[in-house]
């Protein structure tokens, strides 16, 4: 399916061992994956397991121990408006409105253009009405969706996001899921999702990389060849979902 | 219903009065003025124009005292919260400061500033400096890393950051320690009069008492400073109130 797209991000090589109080704890441990241009590929591993920490080492917000990220060829030395980190809703800033954090990166544009660009996203997450409105008045959902707005407004060629949808309820959760293929499917962003839920990876997902316990390594990618709108009840999704669950090591029985 | 609400400490206030007059006249010899004397007291003042006297001299100095001090200690205290490294060296030196009252310091201030004004605004400058030098170094260090890495991921300059996502992070707390600081200023401005000027409500106080035992006219100044104080703090609150500064003071 992404076999064609050129090579978007390139991770040689990653350690990183966090020293703390002269302990060294080792978090990554020879991380070696490749991303295509437009490509959603879901960080799929146990929590704590060190996930989070790669995708801040490709998003430039940490500097690994050894290894090297590279974005269309060149390396990364510090976070890039052109790729932009969604963080679980707490990214909100609660002091502007849902107009102005949606406007927040785009200061580089004339009033006029901002305010058509962020009338346009508002629409597209759907919070029509809601423009002059503060994130305390706001749902979960619903800031969660001025995030993704606001990364989506300053028109970046990547995504990084971090168990967006990981403090909603189960319903909306869905619902961002699909709204965030709709996104995608319309944008064609490269976007790289981390999770630790397995549904959540196969549903989204071009490929899944299956992460180990800590010190993590990646067990195993995996090629979700199914089309959207995917049907949870497919064989061919249990299969792919029943296959993961044996690669961690967990029998889907409760 | 809401009336009824906001009516009740008034009318706590007005039991307390009755009360108070009550007390008094079963006194032979009282040991406080009554509720009614210190009215008198208060119309007397009002009258000779001594009370809107004494009121703007130690508003005067309440507030260049306290806006001395914030244009000093917020920008300062800021800086020093957002440098690790400074706060680590500084932080020695602050708490050694900082328990010491600021009323220790009224010889100092009348040897370098002389008996006036000066010396009272230094006074209150003193006790203002180090809660708010506190307070913005707190509000700082208490902001999320993720706004800060956010405002970095957009591509902000550090102008740009201080203005648009270190600025409106740290208002409200830094009004929350206005409002404290603002409450300590009010109570040294007080001490400060009483020693170091002829002028204002604690000058009032004491010369009400040195001139002729006017016990009337000190608990006067004294109800003067507490209706004073009770709006200060009403008109720092009310800024609580601004939609865009909210986030910072409930917990829904």
């Amino acid at each position: 399916m992404t076999d064609a797209a050129p090579t978007k991000l390139r991770v040689r090589g990653i350690n990183m061992v966090f020293e703390r109080d002269g302990v060294r704890t080792p978090v990554l441990e020879n991380i070696d994956l490749e991303v295509g241009e437009g490509e959603f590929l879901c960080l799929l591993g146990p929590s704590g397991c060190g996930k989070s920490t790669l995708l801040n080492i490709m998003a430039g917000f940490l500097s690994p121990t050894s290894g090297e990220v590279t974005i269309d060829g060149s390396g990364v030395t510090g976070p890039d408006p052109r790729r932009v980190f969604v963080f679980q809703e707490r990214g909100v800033f609660p002091w502007l409105t849902v107009e102005g954090n949606i406007g927040f990166g785009l200061f580089k544009l004339s009033r006029e253009e901002r305010e058509q660009r962020v009338a346009h996203y508002v629409s597209l997450v759907g919070l029509q009405g809601f423009e002059k409105a503060y994130p305390q008045e706001l749902s979960g959902g619903m800031k969660q969706r001025v995030e993704v707005a606001r990364a989506l407004a300053v028109n970046p060629d990547m995504l990084f996001l971090d168990e967006p949808f990981g403090a909603l309820d189960s319903i909306t959760r869905l619902i961002m899921r699909s709204e965030l293929l709709r996104i995608w499917q319309a944008e064609r962003k490269t976007i790289i999702f981390v999770t630790h839920d397995i549904d959540e990876a196969v549903q989204l997902a071009d490929r899944v990389a299956v992460m180990s316990v800590r010190p993590a390594r990646i067990r195993q990618v995996v090629e979700i060849d199914i089309p959207h709108p995917r049907d949870f009840s497919a064989p061919r999704y249990l299969e792919l979902r029943d296959g993961i669950f044996e690669q961690i090591g967990l029998a889907h029985k409760v | 219903m809401n009336l009824l609400v906001r009516l009740r400490p008034v009318a706590f206030i007005a039991v307390l009065l009755v009360v108070w007059q009550w007390a008094i006249s079963r006194q032979a010899a009282p040991l406080l003025p009554g509720p009614l004397a210190v009215l008198q007291g208060l119309g007397e003042l009002g009258q000779s124009g001594l009370l809107l006297k004494h009121v703007v001299a130690s508003l005067f100095r309440v507030t260049w005292g306290f806006a001395a001090a914030a244009l000093i200690a917020i920008p300062a205290g800021l800086a020093i919260g957002w440098y690790r490294r400074s706060e680590m060296a500084l932080n020695p030196l602050i708490q050694i400061i900082r328990p010491i009252s600021p009323l220790a310091w009224i010889p100092i201030a009348i040897l370098w500033f002389g008996v006036g004004d000066m010396s009272a605004i230094f006074l209150i400058f003193l006790a203002s400096l180090m809660p708010l030098t506190l307070t913005a170094i707190n509000a700082v260090q208490t902001i999320p890393n993720v706004y800060v890495n956010a405002a970095r991921n957009f591509g902000l300059s550090h102008a740009a950051l201080v203005y648009r996502v270190l600025y409106p992070a740290v208002i409200p707390r830094l009004i929350i320690g206005l409002r404290l600081t603002l409450g300590i200023a009010w109570l040294v401005v007080v001490a400060a009069e009483m020693i170091a000027v002829n002028s204002g409500l604690g000058f009032l106080i004491v010369d009400a008492r040195n001139a002729g035992n006017r016990y009337d006219l000190v608990v006067a100044g004294m109800v003067m400073i507490g209706a004073i104080g009770l709006i200060l703090d009403t008109g720092i609150r009310s800024l609580e109130g601004i939609k865009s500064l909210r986030w910072g003071y409930s917990d829904d």
